[in-house]
């Protein structure tokens, strides 16, 4: 027969200890662990860190949801997101360009909803929604264009562009700077913007008359701008509020929504398929379209154009209604396939050429 | 005649619950019951630390019951086999170790016991079957099971350990129950938490869009012009990216170790006068924090930074944009790894006997001839370790080419945006990380020959009291030469990032302010509550330095516990062992990063969103300097050391605690200081594991980079610099010196 005493043994003589002990993590476990009557959230956020934590604190201090944020570029939370599929560990996504949230709901990474603040929307921010059968909806727009330095411009006499065509002069080679298409959502909205404006020939053309002016394709699409802020480039092709950013900041940086008209992002915000907290959730997507909260950016120094037409544009935000705006169609740009074509095209028949 | 388990103080046939007999089979056997009966078989949803379930319904709750009431109560059956495979090794006990069927019994239920334990986990997951065909085969299943718990833990532990016992007393490595135990401690772990995740994550490479496995279409993406072509010979067009990184991380291998000799050289050998200055100065840029290291050298050598605009002002040379690309990266990549050549290096140096020198000058060699035919072919294995390490860190690096690479396109850029770009192509990325990890086995395998089978113990057991001879004074001067531009660079870019923290906006306002360091460190003391950390920084501040405190011991010990095994020990498959070991180093953090979701966000192993998950990946990704260290280290201890202690009657535990452990204390600093001040500063991996609760430094920081608030990150970074230099101070006074005969030991 086999014994083990050894099991009763050890208790004796520290039974009294042990059970105190015992007493006393429970008590403190019962006051370690607070109670989250009204809920939680998990929240990934993919623009910049203040605007993550005041929408964050503010969606607490309205609900009474804990929230649990994680901040991320856009590229990397729409790679988290799918590596977390089979367990989806996030709630809610909010914010960054949004052609990554158009991939998500095309993989079926995202849930459709409909929110009731729908109505109190643009209509270039239900655009997303429609396409995508709800998964998605826009918070904000961001207008493609491009920054100068306008110190090294003048240290240089070169003249000020104003359109997308000045940019082929001869006078700006190799002072501009863009991000590879391929790795940037900035430069693959550039692109496809341009298909757009001119035409798949045209668009193309473009492109390539660009390339020879371009010094340097950076891998980030804010890269651009940021150099030339340092004066390390003249122009840096990006998003109008991505300049006027830079200009707040202090750096000799003009802003140009280019003549001709120019495609535009909008920023987006998805609930992830699998939410363990739905109902907070969707609690958040009709929060982050309430027209007062899209209001409160301009205290974070983000200048996007808000979704909510009540919303207050803050005064350094770039004038939507001086931008000539296309009509971009998020629908067939933002697909896969049509991306994955546009972006061999360009590797095939631009990247290649002489500079 | 009686065997040892008839002596007099046990009963026959059953020895003592408590005598000292098969103590390590009793230990881990009674662990392993442990966990069955009483602690929660799965994992709480609240994450490892949380106790939640000790008061949330234990043990009858089915997510917190332990394995026996899972069977009993909750009805799940396919655990029995568990508690047969514990009950079999029960009858061990009363066996003497010199029985057949005691090896027998363990080999069996511990090996058997570990394989369903773990099998089972992935067989049923979370929505029933783990993999498709299963229900296929079988039909729909109503079962699923969480991520595995304490309880399950300490089963299969125990399982491991008792398979390792029964190897052991089966007579493998001569019986030596804590060294075969070590062995599958180490080999397991490598393969759950090295192997799985890389695996998950290169299978993509064989898959389509849809996917299917389609093997010519990663025939077709690997021989892609992209990656091999050789365009830069015949035209102004870049060559593959595998050329080069090939390029990039030999210059960067060759460079750092000549500079990590040089250093370790004027520091051991020379009458240098402050010594203490050059290592702290040459230690400094294995702390940089990312991205930061980068726009220093920007403001510096960029199109407008210093040194242009003073050529501007003073030679009339335009400027331009030269440092981007090949340079840049090489200046920004030798700056950043030349302290761990240093590290590997100095130990080294240090160790190599003066009896050989003399030896060699007694038989009338000049100073200059024994230093190339004697010392320097006796530092072979730290150059060849040095070396590796730099070659692979180059290669895997990838924020000094995101940002001073230029146009240069080298395979850890490609990776990361193959994985997070516009494309999103994990397919092309698993097939490049494959390329990368072909260049790591030969840089491995070359360095491997190039040491050769010769021995490199020069600490043995004799008399050494001897003291090195000075550098000839030729070699002397190269050393000076080539060490005095890095640490004037070193520290040139270095002061400029204290002071980047202290200004408006770094490289173009430059009016005193504090307002960062308020940001992100203020404390408020207010009379209702106290002291408020009211910093954003302060909550990722303290996260990381709980994480890195934690990591760095285990990641130094397991370290060295793999040199150990990898010098001292023969076992089969060692050098496949020796190789997965640096997989997960070699391999870019983006990868590593999203294997470990791809592997650790589903049953049985659910970690994601915790702290374990960090300091998992930290552990495992910075080991391999713990390895590479230590066994240069060891491969200069004379053998002849453990065989004197192993037959005076020490156990090999001992043996390695006392005898060599002292004598690797700079191989063990190299190993805490790096592990310490990788886990603070690591970036790639961490963007996908870190979660609101386990925010890291780093992250925050690149947040910052990203939109432009370098005031902001640099103050951060500025601290961390700190914190981490009083970090290796304190691991140099905690570890203490080595003392080899009358020669002058070093602290950093």
């Amino acid at each position: 027969m086999v014994r083990f005493p050894f099991l009763f043994n050890l208790s004796e003589g520290v039974n009294m200890k042990m059970i105190r002990l015992a007493l006393l993590s429970m008590l403190f476990f019962m006051v370690a662990v607070p109670s989250f009557a009204a809920g939680r959230l998990t929240y990934y956020c993919s623009t910049d860190i203040p605007w993550c934590e005041l929408m964050k604190k503010e969606f607490e201090k309205r609900t009474g949801i804990r929230v649990a944020m994680t901040r991320a570029s856009s590229g990397e939370t729409l790679t988290k997101i799918r590596a977390e599929k089979s367990n989806p560990k996030g709630d809610v996504w909010w914010g960054g360009t949004g052609d990554p949230h158009l991939q998500a709901a095309e993989e079926g990474l995202s849930q459709p909803y409909n929110s009731p603040k729908l109505s109190e929307l643009h209509d270039w921010a239900k655009t997303p929604h429609t396409a995508t059968g709800g998964k998605t909806v826009g918070i904000y727009l961001g207008a493609l264009g491009y920054g100068y330095n306008k110190e090294l411009l003048a240290k240089k006499g070169l003249p000020a562009p104003k359109c997308w065509n000045d940019l082929l002069h001869s006078a700006y080679k190799d002072e501009i700077m863009m991000a590879y298409p391929s790795t940037s959502g900035t430069a693959y909205t550039t692109l496809a913007s341009m298909v757009q404006l001119f035409g798949e020939d045209g668009g193309f053309n473009y492109m390539k008359g660009l390339h020879k002016n371009i010094s340097q394709y950076t891998k980030s699409g804010s890269a651009g701008i940021k150099a030339s802020a340092r004066g390390e480039i003249t122009i840096g092709v990006v998003f109008v509020h991505g300049a006027v950013k830079q200009a707040t900041k202090g750096f000799p940086i003009e802003a140009v929504a280019p003549c001709e008209g120019t495609g535009y992002e909008i920023g987006s915000a998805s609930i992830i398929k699998g939410a363990r907290n739905l109902e907070s959730a969707r609690k958040f997507i009709d929060f982050a379209l309430t027209a007062d909260v899209q209001s409160m950016s301009a205290q974070v120094k983000s200048y996007q154009v808000p979704s909510n037409k009540n919303a207050v544009s803050p005064p350094e935000a770039p004038d939507v209604s001086s931008i000539k705006l296309i009509d971009y169609n998020h629908a067939l740009y933002g697909s896969k396939a049509e991306r994955t074509r546009l972006l061999k095209k360009w590797d095939a028949e631009v990247k290649v050429l002489p500079r | 005649m009686t065997t040892p388990s008839f002596s007099p103080e046990t009963t026959p046939g059953f020895p003592g619950i408590f005598s000292k007999d098969n103590l390590n089979l009793k230990l881990w056997l009674g662990i392993a019951w442990l966990g069955f009966l009483i602690l929660p078989w799965y994992a709480a949803y609240d994450g490892f630390w949380s106790f939640i379930w000790v008061t949330d319904g234990y043990p009858t709750f089915d997510e917190y019951s332990p394995g026996i009431l899972q069977i009993t109560m909750h009805d799940r059956w396919w655990l029995w086999p568990v508690a047969l495979f514990l009950l079999l090794p029960l009858s061990a006990l009363s066996w003497s170790k010199t029985d057949p069927r005691y090896a027998l019994t363990l080999l069996f239920s511990g090996g058997l016991g570990f394989a369903f334990t773990l099998s089972q986990g992935f067989i049923l997951g979370l929505h029933g079957w783990g993999w498709e065909f299963l229900g296929d085969v079988f039909g729909p299943t109503e079962q699923k099971q969480f991520g595995m718990g304490y309880g399950a833990l300490l089963v299969c532990g125990g399982f491991l350990f008792m398979f390792t016992q029964g190897l052991a007393a089966r007579g493998a490595i001569k019986g030596d129950v804590f060294v075969c135990g070590s062995i599958g401690f180490c080999i397991v772990l490598v393969a759950i938490f090295v192997f799985f995740p890389v695996g998950r994550i290169l299978i993509n490479s064989l898959q389509d869009d849809e996917g299917n496995y389609v093997f010519s279409l990663f025939l077709e993406k690997i021989t892609s012009h992209s990656i091999w072509g050789l365009d830069c010979f015949s035209s102004n067009l870049s060559c593959g990216v595998a050329w080069n990184s090939l390029l990039m991380g030999v210059l960067v291998g060759l460079a750092t170790t000549v500079l990590g000799l040089a250093f370790a050289l004027l520091v051991t050998r020379t009458g240098m006068q402050a010594k203490g200055f050059v290592r702290t100065a040459s230690l400094l840029p294995i702390i940089t924090p990312p991205f930061v290291i980068g726009l220093a050298l920007i403001l510096l050598f960029g199109r407008a930074g210093a040194v242009n605009v003073f050529l501007e002002w003073a030679f009339g040379i335009p400027p331009s944009r030269w440092l981007y690309g090949l340079t840049g990266i090489l200046i920004a990549q030798i700056l950043a790894f030349t302290p761990i050549a240093f590290l590997v290096l100095i130990g080294v140096v240090e160790a190599v006997s003066p009896s050989m020198e003399e030896a060699s000058q007694t038989l009338r060699a000049s100073r200059w001839q024994t230093f190339w035919t004697v010392s320097l072919p006796l530092m072979r294995p730290g150059l060849a370790n040095a070396f590796l390490l730099g070659f692979i860190e180059s290669l895997a690096d990838f924020g000094n080419p995101l940002v001073l690479g230029g146009q240069y396109e080298v395979l850890s850029t490609q990776i990361f945006f193959a994985i997070v770009g516009a494309q999103g192509d994990p397919g092309m990325a698993a097939v490049l990380a494959i390329v990368l990890l072909m260049f790591t086995l030969t840089a491995f395998y070359a360095q491997r020959r190039w040491l050769g089978k010769k021995s490199y113990a020069t600490v043995t057991g004799k008399g050494d009291a001897g003291v090195h001879v000075r550098l000839p004074k030729r070699v002397a001067w190269m050393a000076y030469l080539t060490a005095a531009p890095f640490l004037i660079m070193s520290l040139v870019v270095y002061g400029m990032i204290i002071f980047g923290g202290f200004v408006e906006t770094w490289g173009y306002k430059h009016n005193f302010t504090l307002k960062h360091y308020i940001a992100e460190f203020s404390l408020h003391w207010s009379e209702q509550y106290g002291l408020l950390w009211e910093g954003a920084a302060w909550n990722s501040f303290w996260t990381t330095l709980q994480i890195s405190a934690i990591s760095a011991p285990l990641t130094a010990g397991l370290g060295l516990l793999t040199a150990y095994i990898l010098v001292r020990q023969k076992f089969w498959g060692k050098d496949i062992f020796e190789f997965l070991t640096m997989l997960s180093f070699a391999i870019p953090g983006t990868v590593i990063g999203v294997g470990y979701i791809l592997a650790f966000n589903v049953p049985p192993i659910e970690i994601t969103g915790t702290g374990v998950i960090l300091v998992v990946c930290f552990i495992f990704r910075n080991m391999p300097t713990g390895i590479r260290a230590g066994i240069a280290a060891m491969s200069q201890l004379d053998p002849s050391l453990d065989e004197a202690s192993l037959t005076l009657g020490a156990k090999s535990f001992t043996t390695l605690r006392r005898v060599l452990l002292p004598l690797l204390r700079p191989a063990l600093v190299a190993a805490l200081v790096f592990s310490f001040v990788r886990a603070m500063t690591a970036i790639s991996a961490v963007i996908f594991l870190v979660s609101a609760d386990y925010d890291m430094a780093t992250s925050y920081i690149l947040g910052r980079v990203e939109f432009g608030d370098y005031g902001l990150a640099i103050a951060y970074s500025s601290v961390l610099i700190l914190v981490m230099l009083a970090a290796i101070g304190l691991i140099q006074l905690a570890v203490g010196k080595r003392e080899l005969g009358r020669r002058e030991s070093f602290e950093f």
